[in-house]
């Protein structure tokens, strides 16, 4: 993976001993709060509801064991004993103390990891599939892409005031798992007709209060065309975009307001212009970056003892038919961890799972661990041999759970039980949802379907792709939440549909019970999925099924 | 006809621990809400939340916030601040188990 270089040591380094000595001054009573804002959420500190936040930036969702084990360290240290992965790849902390911030910064940087948000409005961290470099489907590890945007618009003079920030997403593969359709920018790797890597390009995407799907900007973009494309995008966006409201002033207003046509125009026309003035050392830096993303040595072995593991074992068969992904080399299996077992928090891991974790990416998973967008922890590169021992290990530690793209695999942010900005909460509905399907043992028999959560309109859970998207309101000083249908976070992003008034805490449960029937009465075959028959039948039934029968709605 | 004043507590976090805190008639921070200064008056509200914005060095985010009378002391009206009162639902953290 990629390793610091003097410079970014250096950077690192110097920042966490200016925020010491701010924090300093921020206790002598020498700078306000005004003045220290800025400082501390330049560096990741958050203050939420109960306490501050620390928020560490996990970049491309790739982490190695020792890093893991750090986090681990810091968790038990200087927190509760646990962290908090979210759907931007970050770890969240949630109990930290302004004294030792400084402390954990300092812990970080021994490990190569910072909390430097790259705040303002500027080009942000490039998030990546959490598969890259093990995915089947893969054309190539997207990356070494990712970290040449970060070098190149680190500091980039033209993109420091743009008028919002920018957000920028990449997949090596056709199938979209980095949700790049919401994103500033998307980039998905494709080939062209005659078999040559290159990207489509989405502008435009996002979700908060103003949802939109990304557009195509254009369909192919070979790869050495990459960064010269895309600020061309961000300088016509620089000139166009709206300064005076902060609500319309990211890239997906400007195209809602201008049109994708003209937006693809001016970009092409000022692609062509400022394409001769790179000079091919971006592509030189490209191959110096691509090393230190090198495939592990994934040697050939024999998979019986996988198989033999399948017959003997329903648990483990039940493990590996929803946890495993395909790898791109025959006998290897991409692993998802699942941080969502019934009735816990979404994403939170102990100090000693991550342990566990770390010690068994370093024992039979090459030694790389990946974040995923989800919420789950991923070892991309197991072999197939292994794995009764990887399930064994992970069971141990309470990490088995068997529900990856199933019902009790949500998402949900940190809502009001955390975050200051919330207008209800997200964690327990989520709690309480995968509680009830494992009571009625319907997981498996329901199949793919993603429920996402986010605890007031800025989205962080994604609600707006979700199959079924449930959003907390605060409605005349209760909390209600109001449901979607029908989302789709992949290269066919749809937004879902609102079914109508909302739920009270306490039947919310119920309702998303009434929907998940409705579709098992409604389902041709069992392998008709979620998304597919809602895609059929519409929403009506699903309306149907929620204000009709059962308990009355809380019309909101 | 003007509407009634609801009554008020100042509540902010601490600038330290990052905890929730009510200001006390005696000019303390509690970590007990019961313990906070009822307000009645909307001009003594409005002095309260300026003595309290002044103390920059000890608390961060100064407001006031609705409450009740109780038996035991002021209660709060909406559900964000009962929860600050107790901590997450997730765990028991936070005020539920500390105080
Ligand atoms: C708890 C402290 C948090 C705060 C204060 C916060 C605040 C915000 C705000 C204000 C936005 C909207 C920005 C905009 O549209 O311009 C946002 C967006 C977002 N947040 Fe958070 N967030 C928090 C936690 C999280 C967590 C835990 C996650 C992951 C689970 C997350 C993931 C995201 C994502 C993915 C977006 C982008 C949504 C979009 O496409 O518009 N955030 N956040
Ligand atoms: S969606 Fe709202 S409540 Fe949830 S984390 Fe984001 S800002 Fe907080």
């Amino acid at each position: 993976m990629y390793s610091y270089n003097d410079f970014d040591e250096a950077f690192v380094r110097e920042r966490v001993a200016q925020f010491r000595a701010q924090v300093e001054r921020r206790i002598d009573g020498s700078l306000t709060e005004d003045e220290f804002r800025p400082l501390r959420l330049m560096n990741g500190l958050y203050l939420q509801l109960h306490a501050y936040m620390l928020r560490v930036a996990v970049p491309y969702g790739t982490i190695n064991p020792t890093q893991m084990r750090q986090l681990a360290h810091i968790a038990e240290t200087f927190d509760k004993g646990y962290g908090h992965f979210t759907t931007r790849q970050n770890i969240q902390f949630n109990w930290p103390k302004l004294r030792d911030v400084p402390d954990i910064l300092e812990a970080l940087a021994d490990v190569e990891m910072h909390a430097i948000q790259t705040s303002g409005n500027t080009i942000r961290n490039v998030t990546a599939d959490h598969f890259a470099g093990a995915a089947a489907d893969e054309i190539e590890d997207p990356r070494p892409y990712a970290e040449l945007i970060r070098q190149w618009s680190t500091d980039h003079p033209e993109f420091q005031f743009l008028p919002r920030k920018f957000k920028i997403a990449i997949t090596g593969s056709p199938n979209d798992r980095a949700v790049t359709k919401a994103h500033d920018i998307g980039l998905r790797m494709v080939r062209s007709a005659d078999g040559l890597p290159g990207f489509e390009v989405i502008v435009g995407g996002g979700l908060g209060r103003t949802p939109m799907v990304g557009k195509v900007i254009r369909g192919f973009l070979p790869t050495g065309d990459l960064l010269p494309f895309i600020e061309a995008i961000v300088s016509v966006w620089n000139l166009l975009g709206r300064r005076d409201n902060k609500y319309k002033a990211r890239i997906k207003i400007t195209v809602h307001e201008h049109g994708i046509d003209e937006i693809q125009r001016l970009v092409e026309d000022r692609f062509v212009e400022i394409r001769p003035s790179f000079s091919g050392v971006d592509q030189d830096l490209l191959a110096e970056i691509k090393r230190h993303f090198a495939s592990p040595d994934l040697a050939e072995r024999s998979v019986d003892a996988f198989e033999a593991a399948r017959r003997a074992d329903p648990s483990f068969r039940s493990w590996s038919d929803t946890n495993l992904a395909a790898h791109r080399v025959d006998g290897y299996a991409i692993v998802t961890i699942s941080l969502k077992k019934p009735g816990a928090t979404p994403g939170d891991a102990t100090a000693a799972q991550m342990r566990t974790m770390a010690e068994i990416a370093e024992t039979f998973g090459h030694g790389e661990l990946r974040i995923s967008h989800e919420q789950n922890v991923i070892l991309p590169h197991v072999h197939k041999a292994d794995l009764p021992a990887v399930y064994a290990a992970l069971r141990a530690a309470d990490l088995a759970t068997a529900n990856v793209g199933l019902i009790g695999d949500i998402i949900a942010c940190p809502g009001m039980d955390y975050c200051a900005l919330a207008t209800a909460r997200s964690i327990p509905v989520a709690q309480e949802i995968a509680e009830r399907f494992e009571a009625l043992k319907l997981d498996h028999e329901i199949g793919p379907l993603k429920i996402k959560i986010s605890g007031c309109i800025n989205a962080c859970g994604h609600h707006h792709v979700g199959h079924i998207g449930i959003l907390g309101l605060d409605r005349a000083g209760v909390e209600n939440y109001q449901i979607t249908l029908g989302g789709d976070g992949t290269e066919d992003m749809v937004i879902g549909d609102k079914t109508g008034p909302g739920f009270a805490c306490d039947e919310i449960t119920g309702a998303i019970e009434r929907i998940v029937m409705a579709y098992l009465a409604e389902r041709l075959s069992p392998e008709e999925t979620f998304l597919e028959t809602y895609r059929r039948i519409g929403i009506a039934p699903f309306k149907a099924a929620l204000y009709e029968q059962g308990e009355t709605a809380n019309a909101a | 006809m003007p509407s009634p004043f609801t009554p008020k507590v100042v509540t902010a976090n601490d600038l330290l621990q990052g905890d929730v805190v009510w200001l006390t008639a005696d000019d303390r921070w509690s970590r007990d809400m019961r313990e906070a200064e009822l307000i009645e008056d909307e001009a003594h509200a409005d002095i309260r939340l300026i003595e309290a914005q002044a103390q920059r060095s000890v608390v961060v985010g100064a407001y006031l916030a609705d409450a009740r009378p109780g038996a035991t002391g002021p209660k709060p009206v909406h559900f964000r601040e009962v929860f600050r009162t107790r901590g997450p639902s997730n765990y028991a953290h936070g005020k539920q188990v500390g105080i």
